[in-house]
């Protein structure tokens, strides 16, 4: 494990991390416009699953997507000015946090149906093997879009024509405001694999170098023509459904120690401590770099225009 | 010159646009093996190999997600519906994917796909296997929505369809599969997509009409004629966004209008025809708007039934009569 790449793991994580603060703040009051979804705790999964991919790879997202977007690489600045529905926006202003998209880096797209994006991502991975490539393409999904029967029918074409494809879901646990054990007949969404005839296999999604290796495994696997696969990341998400959730459905106490005790970016910022590969000033050092990035994506969100009126009306048709 | 039925109309638009273009794919259920229910993919498959025609699950859901996905990353997929009907199960995938996501990610997505979905009343194939169902998706921005009424216009129309770079849904009425037409051999017949055609012209009364029902229209404004009438028929095309131009000048020539479509008459196309003349040109007009569509029921199954749901060429020839009177 080089250097370079727990480096590469812990800026990724901490600058979700810091992301997510910020548009919290903003959401809060109310200067993002729209629902916001946040990922704060899950960062790992994103950032150890892109970690195996290029910008010739494709993802798929959810509406809880910021932390993809930034792990496939997208810049925090126009992601940060989509946000606030400004004209510099990814999307010009016309998606927002649900859909937001970096085609350039293979980020086709969050979605705000829970459930969406399975079908999509096969399609993709079906044009690369149409076209005979290595590339893969990888979809994220809750434990609640599990329960989609877009999830059945995405499976099995996947399987059937051994797509090169990867379902990673991040089972945190809730359904939005249900616990997701009271809506889904497994305790394991990755068992559900065995329908398929593919793989499936439970990692804890909170250590970023196991998602690494073992969402890397998967998307081996699909890279050399051998098909799909379901890696069931656990984690546990640690903010409400929406900003402004009042989370009536459990207490605060709950949240805290889960989220104390499994805090991936303090894990993981232990484990190189304790294996000596960094010290505390060069967590410093990355950190400010993080904060200093995110502030000016700020900035220049708030000082980009909104879009013109006039913009209604395009991107609707080409032809 | 030749004539070819509307199904080797549609199938040889399929080849020449295959040989064209390597990216344009076709999947669909019974493809490879039936050729289509309609024969309308017979042999496609010895051309252009299982790779480019494909059999998929039952799965409308996946099919049109997966074109979706293939059209995001630079493919050209044509996605067949079996039925139309059977829309209804992927009907995510068709309102808030396919027709959102170039707008909603600000330009940056293209989803340049065809659904193709064999629509209409054919020998009591009943509530779920006979509905034209083109209303659904006319209040959905960024689809388009085509459907041919003859051989010649089924080819210039799907290869048109398949060569845009927008999402569009080809309705293809199941009993025009059979019908033989003159359709030139010209590897660039294309049909204008968004635009109407005046298949006839008159003054005195103008008849919209698109798909199977342009027959009807056809022959009603025959027998209008003998009768006196001088008799307009517009032949829609193309049904989202539909021609509002075309059929406004017309309008303003004629002074009356009837629409007649073979889906149901409540909450069908007619309305939203209507109500742009109503808009747009009320002052045109000598007498009330007059729209024809089938009865508000599901489709029924008895033959005797399914005839009183259609639909017919009285209607149309009474509609016009009335307007005189």
């Amino acid at each position: 494990m080089s250097k370079e790449l727990y480096i590469q793991f812990y800026r990724t994580m901490y600058k979700i991390r810091i992301f997510e603060k910020r548009i919290e703040e903003f959401s809060l009051k109310a200067e993002i416009p729209g629902f916001v979804h946040l990922y704060i705790g899950e960062e790992a999964i994103a950032t150890g699953v892109c970690a195996n991919l290029t910008h010739a790879d494709y993802i798929q997202s959810t509406h809880r997507g910021h932390g993809h977007t930034i792990a496939k690489g997208a810049q925090v600045d126009r992601m940060m000015a989509e946000l606030f529905g400004k004209s510099t926006g990814y999307c010009k202003g016309k998606g927002g946090s649900m859909h937001i998209a970096d085609f350039s880096v293979g980020m086709l797209g969050a979605n705000g149906v829970v459930g969406g994006g399975y079908t999509l991502a096969a399609g993709a991975a079906l044009a690369e093997k149409i076209r005979k490539t290595n590339n893969v393409s990888v979809v994220f999904f809750g434990d609640g879009a599990s329960n989609r029967g877009t999830f059945h029918e995405a499976l099995n074409m996947a399987a059937v024509w051994k797509l090169p494809v990867v379902f990673i879901c991040e089972n945190n646990e809730w359904a939005s405001t249900t616990p997701y054990l009271d809506v889904t007949s497994v305790q394991d969404i990755s068992v559900r694999a065995v329908s398929y005839s593919i793989p499936g296999v439970i990692v804890d999604g909170n250590d970023v170098m196991k998602v690494y290796e073992e969402s890397g495994k998967a998307i081996e696997r699909a890279r050399k023509g051998e098909g799909p696969s379901i890696v069931e990341m656990k984690t546990y998400r640690i903010k409400g459904h929406y900003v402004g959730d009042p989370e009536m459905y459990r207490t605060k106490e709950e949240v805290e120690k889960r989220f104390d005790a499994n805090d991936p970016i303090k894990r993981f910022k232990d484990k190189i401590i304790s294996e000596g590969v960094l010290s505390e000033n060069d967590f410093k050092e990355i950190q400010e770099k993080v904060i200093n990035e995110i502030d000016e994506a700020v900035q220049f969100a708030l000082d980009s225009p909104y879009p013109e009126v006039e913009e209604l009306y395009n991107d609707l048709y080409i032809d | 010159m030749r004539e070819i039925t509307f199904s080797e109309a549609t199938l040889e638009a399929m080849k020449e646009e295959m040989e064209r273009d390597d990216t344009i794919f076709v999947m669909g259920e019974d493809i490879v093996r039936q050729g289509g229910i309609f024969g309308q993919f017979k042999g496609l498959p010895d051309s252009f190999g299982i790779e480019r025609v494909i059999d998929t699950p039952i799965s409308e859901t996946a099919i049109v997600g997966a074109a979706i996905g293939a059209a995001l990353v630079g493919m050209r997929p044509v996605a067949d519906m079996h039925f139309a009907d059977f829309m209804g199960v992927c009907m995510d995938e068709i309102v808030n994917q396919m027709a959102k996501i170039r707008y909603m990610f600000g330009g940056q997505a293209r989803v340049p796909m065809v659904i193709r979905a064999p629509d209409g009343l054919i020998r009591s194939a009943a509530a779920q296997h006979s509905q034209s169902i083109e209303a659904w998706f006319n209040n959905i921005p960024g689809l388009k929505v085509v459907t041919p009424s003859n051989p010649a216009d089924a080819k210039g129309l799907l290869k048109a369809a398949i060569r845009s770079d927008d999402p569009i849904i080809y309705f293809e009425n199941k009993d025009l599969f059979r019908q033989t037409g003159e359709v030139p051999e010209d590897e660039e017949l294309l049909v204008d997509i968004g635009k109407a055609k005046v298949v006839k012209e008159g003054t005195d009364v103008t008849i919209v009409s698109y798909s199977i029902m342009m027959q009807k229209a056809l022959e009603a404004a025959q027998i209008l004629e003998s009768e006196g009438y001088s008799v307009e028929v517009i032949d829609l095309i193309t049904l989202s966004p539909f021609d509002e131009e075309t059929v406004l000048e017309s309008v303003k020539k004629t002074h009356r209008l009837l629409i007649v479509h073979e889906a149901v008459k409540i909450g069908g196309l007619g309305g939203e025809v209507a109500a742009v003349v109503a808009e747009k040109a009320l002052d045109y007009l000598d007498a009330p708007i007059i729209r024809i569509g089938a009865k508000f029921t599901p489709v029924p199954f008895s033959p005797v039934l399914e005839e009183a749901y259609r639909p017919k060429t009285e209607d149309i020839v009474e509609g016009v009569e009335g307007m005189f009177k």
